[in-house]
């Protein structure tokens, strides 16, 4: 039943999406990243190192968690929870920047750029940027820097450079063009860690395979626990790393439903929203043909969402091929209801998670009443909700 | 031939470089930019680069993008652009106009529907910064079939195999990064800049126009005698920026940098 799955084509297309749509200065440095890709990901020794730092220094494997009570309570399918929240520096994003970083080393690069949204990516790579003693640069949207301002004191005191992008709409696009200029300025000494599937190849491509590892690990751990593949796997999708991830090593596997959550803000219907698989339409942003958030003018629209990870006009061009192609189903959840799904996951299994990861916890409230008791959800807990505290008592009125 | 062609042959006649302005369209009102597109005509220029504006212009400074911000504000568009081009033709069947921006506007508009439109407004080049020519082959042939260059970049970094493939896929200019980094940067050094030019100069019989970084009348004239042209773009954008109140002023100081060039290159 399987159809061999081999997307990209040599020269990063997902179908239509994907692709290399930068200027001229970036096309050598992205041919030498991608030379560097190819070789590493054949090179046993590069391989064992990453395999090495991902067991001893991000903790993995992550646990695949039997959300029992909340399984019961909801009535319907068993939910498991994949808990990359538990990785060191809290979030899934921890597993692309290791392997981006060992690549860097490599290839001789000795700073490191970063743009971020949420301010996990951007932690995520002052950590190993830290770690390799290299000098870090993380470009933040004006307005995430507010509203994210415990990761800008965690990567400040892990040595990094927090640069708050004033320019657009001051949030992970704005960023995103900020390491953009950067790195077209900084080509012979930097590596430009992108911390999702987006931007030009190789990025999608080469992200994707250092998220993998968590469907990977899901697939032998569901063996493991209870002997068979799961029914449906659900995941937050901003740019959508950790979907991507999850999703990648199940995708010949059709018996497996997919499922990504973008987010609806108030709603796809008030134009306030980050949905573009949902509401969008194809078109070329930040290196790549994907799904967009753009008007009749092309104009990238501002989009709106309370988790500032999802808060991204674009999406990874393999989700909008997953999308077209039917293999996977895109859905939204507003602020309100990931709101819903926060506090129950806290309340129920005494987990809290990032408002981003809330988004596919309240998806799951919808579906697995709607499944039977022998089936079973696998939902990513992307990240952990620590860094949101600021946020959610804001939003309840409460002062800290 | 086409405008473009034509220009650039008639000033390597001439001994003559190409002065070759950068303005976004709109920046602040499509009206400004029509009657300063007819001022730079009379202070000299050969080309005029008319912007279309973005709301990510990701290889461009903060001069430039504040440039796209302030058009779009005032709801400009490629549709618009494609009209002030159009206006603009109406009185000057002279002066070649190539469109410089990013992507987005134009697959929204879709290529076919872009290439046609732009032919209808008697546009002569387009640049598209985004579009290496790996994915712009296609576009790049609907252009040419409605008589249109595309004009793509070439950057310090890029190898002869590309110095190659642009001079083959790309038509009326060839357009030099004069250095690493985004529009309006400061550290541009002629003598990079002309070893570059050998090497390009060696593989293209392309006209090539250089710029980025170009300020002044004297880096202007340096600039220009190491190609066939020099383009000029953050410096004539700030002075709109230093006079958003006085839009007069804007004008007399853009038509005094670029005379001064004009007579620079001249010399």
């Amino acid at each position: 039943m399987t159809e061999k799955y081999t997307m990209p084509d040599a020269r990063g297309h997902f179908g239509p999406y994907g692709g290399m749509f930068v200027a001229e200065t970036l096309i050598p440095p992205i041919q030498e990243l991608n030379a560097a890709y190819q070789k590493y990901l054949q090179d046993p020794e590069f391989i064992a190192e990453l395999d090495a730092d991902l067991k001893n220094y991000v903790g993995r494997p992550s646990p695949l968690y039997y959300a029992e009570r909340w399984s019961r309570e909801l009535g319907g399918a068993q939910i498991y929870l994949k808990r990359e929240d538990l990785n060191h520096t809290g979030s899934h994003k921890i597993n692309n920047t290791v392997g981006q970083a060992l690549l860097a080393k490599r290839m001789g690069k000795t700073r490191i750029i970063a743009e971020t949204g949420a301010g996990q990516h951007g932690v995520a790579t002052a950590t190993v940027a830290a770690r390799l003693g290299l000098e870090c640069v993380v470009y933040m949207g004006a307005i995430d820097v507010a509203r994210q301002s415990l990761n800008v004191y965690r990567m400040k005191l892990l040595g990094a450079t927090v640069i708050a992008v004033e320019s657009g709409s001051k949030t992970l696009k704005d960023a995103l063009n900020e390491a953009l200029r950067d790195w077209v300025t900084n080509v012979d000494n930097t590596f430009y860690i992108i911390g999702t599937v987006a931007g030009p190849h190789p990025y999608p491509a080469m992200v994707r395979d250092f998220q993998a590892i968590i469907g990977r690990e899901t697939k032998q751990q569901c063996q493991e626990i209870i002997g068979k593949l799961p029914d449906a796997l659900v995941a937050c999708v901003g740019g959508g790393s950790n979907a991507i991830g999850l999703f990648y090593p199940f995708i010949e596997d059709e018996l497996v439903k997919l499922i990504g959550v973008e987010a609806a803000g108030d709603g796809v219907a008030s134009g306030r929203h980050s949905a573009p698989l949902c509401a969008g339409r194809p078109g070329v942003l930040h290196g790549n043909r994907t799904y967009l958030m753009a008007d009749d003018d092309g104009e990238i629209i501002e989009t709106h969402s309370i988790s500032a990870g999802l808060d991204y006009p674009g999406v990874g061009p393999e989700h909008a091929w997953l999308k077209d192609t039917g293999r996977a189903e895109y859905v939204n959840i507003t602020d309100d209801e990931a709101l819903e799904g926060f506090h129950a996951l806290t309340r129920m299994e005494g987990i809290i998670p990032a408002l981003e990861s809330a988004h596919a916890m309240a998806y799951t409230m919808k579906l697995a009443p709607a499944m039977r008791k022998d089936e079973m959800i696998v939902v990513n807990l992307s990240g952990r909700g620590d860094k949101d505290m600021q946020t959610m008592a804001k939003r309840e009125g409460i002062e800290l | 031939m086409s405008r473009l062609a034509a220009t650039f042959e008639q000033l390597a006649k001439s001994g003559r470089k190409a002065l070759i302005p950068f303005v976004t369209a709109g920046d602040p009102t499509a009206d400004f930019t029509l009657s300063l597109m007819h001022a730079m005509v009379k202070a000299g220029v050969n080309v005029i680069e008319l912007g279309v504006p973005f709301s990510d212009p990701m290889a461009d400074g903060p001069v430039i993008q504040r440039a796209s911000e302030r058009a779009l504000a005032n709801k400009m568009s490629l549709t618009k652009t494609l009209a002030l081009a159009t206006e603009f033709r109406k009185t000057d069947q002279q002066t070649p106009v190539v469109l410089m921006g990013y992507l987005n506007p134009i697959e929204a508009m879709g290529y076919e529907g872009f290439a046609n439109a732009a032919q209808r407004a008697d546009i002569d080049g387009v640049l598209t910064v985004d579009l290496p020519p790996e994915e712009g082959e296609h576009c790049a042939a609907l252009l040419k079939e409605q008589g249109i260059d595309t004009i793509f970049l070439l950057a310090p970094n890029s190898s002869n195999e590309r110095i190659e493939k642009m001079s083959a896929v790309g038509s009326g200019y060839l357009y030099y990064v004069s250095l690493k980094g985004v529009t309006g940067a400061g550290h541009l050094n002629a003598a990079d800049v002309e070893n570059k030019l050998k090497q390009i100069k060696a593989i293209t019989s392309l006209p090539v126009g250089i710029g980025f970084g170009v300020k002044d009348a004297e880096t202007a004239k340096t600039i220009s005698s190491l190609g066939d042209g020099v383009v000029v773009g953050s410096a004539l954008i700030s002075n709109i920026e230093r006079n958003l109140d006085d839009l007069d002023a804007a004008k007399t100081e853009i038509v005094e940098l670029l005379s001064a060039m004009r007579r620079a290159m001249d010399e």
